[in-house]
């Protein structure tokens, strides 16, 4: 028999593959820095109903190619689709569905608080046991930097919130893969 | 070499004979060096024409059909056929003229984004920022247009560069996108489970569309339609992939489909879909559509597969290549043919029972459907037939009868009106000794009607046969059937005097009002000489029928 099929394929036992993962995807993309690939991406997202949650692009080791990465809501959008929207664009190289359990994923954001004297310290301890860093100071207000994953800039922000957010500022995640690939 | 003396040379080298369009002040290097190219020039009437003749070029033949225009409102007329070959898969390039390089950006005179503005409808697009990249973006464009699954693609060109001078060589090397690896051959593990599916399958039906054209592969449809009896139905833009004469032939599906295909859609327990989209002019309603079938899908584009259907069985190639695989690991398994004997009984009781029919016209009067099946006769049924949109365009789907594929040219994912004309024009001049017939309605002929000049002026033969009802017919067919009979800016009258404006453009105009002269007026009009326009005046309110009314389901056809 010829290997790798079944020898027989009733109808009823064929199923089709789940859309929805349920989960949060991070999409790490490579696309050729030409003119307009962002404006390719951003439109194909918005024209096919995908929602990014966040976004980052910046230059890769080869001048010539740029990295995207995106993170999107696999509860509400099937990613293979969306995969395979990304790879008729000519522009894009190669598209990385990050593992999240094979995955380092960073972002970074920047926090400014009102920081009265009375609180001051309160704060400062806050953002020590988060391994944040102050980077900015004045009379009333403290420029707090973290980076971590999403998970951890959102804990911090609502540890830091009720000492009143003056304003938040994040890059979206970037993301590499564990190990030697 | 100037850059766009090299921009002609690499056209030429890409095989082409034939280019669509009007010059302007952006692109006026393009049609200087035009005057020494050695392929033809149609100078259209308007860019919109010139873009749909292009495309019917391209359908008809096969080939890459180009476009040209100039910058700004050149460029943006364009757009609605770089979208209607988008959303049929058209294989197309389409050129434009762009303001000097300085001037991007600065909203200079006749300056439009046109790359920007159509972003969501081209396979792939080109700014050109240098003038050596000219040459190599043609080679690239007719690469992209043409492979995979075909679609248009735009190169822009600022006026600056393409009076530069640069080295040009021939390209030897054949084209390579390190983003782009269009499919061919199938995963014959796939390939082998689908041929053991359909050996198990009691209800199946072949479900094809215009990817089956665009691969060129009816003779393969057939060969596996023959493997066993399998019932074949085809989408609009499929039509002639198998022929209508055709034993197996079930008509159309979908919303204006025959109840035999649409309920055998309905019935069968595995769906072979064949370069088809699941488009909701198929489907109906998502939910109830096709609700005991599973799903094999054949397509060239991965995109399409499990988009609005999710296949069971993917398969992934150029249908060319695909369907005899299928074939040969279908007839390998020697499955006995007799399990389908229930299913073709429950058929022909459907097509006995409910034939395509209408009621004759009485005292002379010309019913459409007539009108289509006196086109049949008069042209031997080999006719290329392009036409509007509308209810003659489902008309002619459901009674002409093709027998082969790429005599049906028509715009069916973007419905676009008004494209029956210009796309005879590019047909006629692809296919010059073929009889090219534009069946127009006259809501649709009046927006491109300016073509009878291109027609005239350039001797291109085209015999346009207008369905005239005096209505925009499918609208006035919602309004009647859906909106309560409120008729609201669908009468077309008081209509110019087609056969006087016809002469006025030059062509040869004639007019048929009675049922028994239609036949004998039309093959008048097929061997008049030069372009003629034949207005048929036809019963102002018949209805399309059958039909599945939008978002309902295949089992609750009316009419």
């Amino acid at each position: 028999m010829e290997a790798g099929t079944p020898q027989v394929v009733k109808l009823e036992d064929l199923r089709v593959p789940g859309q929805l993962s349920g989960r949060k995807h991070i999409l790490s993309i490579l696309v050729e820095n030409k003119p307009g690939v962002l404006a390719r991406v951003a439109g194909l997202f918005s024209r096919r109903g995908f929602n990014i949650d966040t976004l980052a692009v910046g230059p890769t080791d080869d001048p010539s190619i740029s990295r995207i990465t995106l993170t999107l809501d696999g509860a509400v959008h099937p990613i293979d689709q969306v995969t395979k929207q990304l790879h008729k664009l000519v522009n894009v190289l190669k598209i990385r569905d990050m593992e999240p359990e094979e995955t380092v994923a960073r972002e970074m954001a920047m926090f400014k608080v009102s920081a009265a004297v009375e609180s001051r310290s309160e704060i400062i301890q806050f953002a020590e046991i988060f391994r944040a860093k102050i980077v900015d100071v004045s009379r009333r207000a403290l420029t707090i930097e973290v980076t971590g994953s999403a998970d951890k800039i959102e804990a911090f922000e609502r540890m830091i919130r009720p000492h009143g957010l003056i304003e938040m500022v994040r890059t979206g995640e970037i993301a590499i893969a564990r190990g030697s690939d | 070499m100037r850059a766009a003396d090299a921009l002609m040379e690499s056209l030429k080298a890409e095989g082409t004979e034939h280019v669509f369009g009007i010059p302007g002040g952006a692109n006026l290097p393009t049609y200087d060096a035009l005057v020494d190219a050695e392929f033809r020039h149609i100078q259209v009437r308007h860019e919109q024409g010139g873009g749909h003749a292009a495309e019917g070029y391209a359908k008809a033949s096969g080939k890459v059909g180009v476009a040209f225009a100039t910058s700004g409102p050149g460029a943006t007329n364009l757009v609605t056929a770089i979208a209607d070959s988008m959303l049929d898969s058209v294989p197309t390039v389409f050129i434009t003229g762009q303001v000097r390089t300085e001037l991007i950006g600065t909203d200079g005179f006749q300056e439009a984004d046109i790359l920007g503005s159509t972003l969501p409808f081209v396979k792939h697009s080109f700014q050109v920022t240098d003038p050596r990249q000219i040459p190599e973006y043609v080679h690239e464009a007719f690469h992209v247009a043409s492979t995979g699954r075909p679609g248009p693609v735009l190169l822009d060109i600022p006026q600056d560069l393409s009076r530069a001078e640069i080295d040009y060589a021939p390209r030897t090397e054949p084209v390579e996108l390190a983003g782009y690896k269009p499919p061919s051959a199938p995963n014959v593990k796939q390939v082998r489970i689908a041929a053991k599916a359909i050996a198990n399958a009691r209800k199946p039906i072949l479900y094809t569309g215009g990817g089956v054209v665009n691969a060129n592969a009816s003779e393969e449809l057939r060969e596996l339609a023959a493997a066993d009896r399998f019932p074949v139905t085809s989408t609009l833009m499929g039509l002639g992939s198998y022929p209508a004469s055709g034993e197996n032939w079930l008509g159309m599906l979908g919303m204006h489909g025959t109840r035999a295909a649409n309920y055998a859609m309905d019935e069968a327990d595995l769906i072979v879909a064949i370069g088809a989209r699941f488009d909701d002019r198929i489907t109906g309603k998502l939910s109830e559509f096709a609700p005991r079938a599973k799903f094999i899908h054949i397509d060239v584009d991965p995109a399409e597969i499990s988009k609005n259907v999710p296949a069971h069985i993917p398969i992934v190639g150029d249908a060319k290549l695909v369907l005899p695989a299928l074939t040969r690991e279908y007839r390998a398994l020697q499955t006995d043919g007799s399990r389908l004997d229930g299913w073709w009984k429950q058929i022909k009781a459907w097509q006995d029972e409910f034939p395509l029919r209408y009621d004759e016209g009485k005292d002379g009067e010309i019913k459409p459907q007539f009108m289509i099946e006196a086109m049949h006769r008069a042209t031997q049924g080999d006719a290329i037939v392009t036409s509007d949109v509308g209810q003659h365009q489902m008309w002619a789907a459901q009674y002409y009868g093709f027998d082969k594929p790429r005599r049906w040219i028509n715009s069916g994912g973007l419905g676009t009106m008004g494209f029956g004309l210009p796309a005879a024009v590019g047909a006629k001049v692809a296919c010059p000794d073929e009889s090219v017939v534009c069946l127009a309605g006259d809501g649709s002929l009046i927006m491109n009607c300016q073509e009878l000049a291109t027609c005239v002026a350039e001797e291109i033969p085209v015999k346009v046969f207008l369905m005239n009802n005096g209505y925009m017919g499918m609208v006035r067919q919602w309004q009647e059937l859906f909106w309560d009979r409120r008729y609201s800016a669908v009468e077309m009258g008081p209509s110019p005097d087609w056969v006087k404006l016809a002469e006025a453009f030059g062509a040869t105009g004639l007019r048929c009002e009675d049922s028994a002269d239609l036949e004998e007026t039309m093959v008048k009009a097929l061997e008049t000489d030069g372009p003629v326009l034949l207005d048929v005046r036809v019963s102002p309110e018949e209805n399309c029928f059958p039909m599945i009314p939008a978002g309902a389901a295949a089992r609750d056809m009316v009419g």
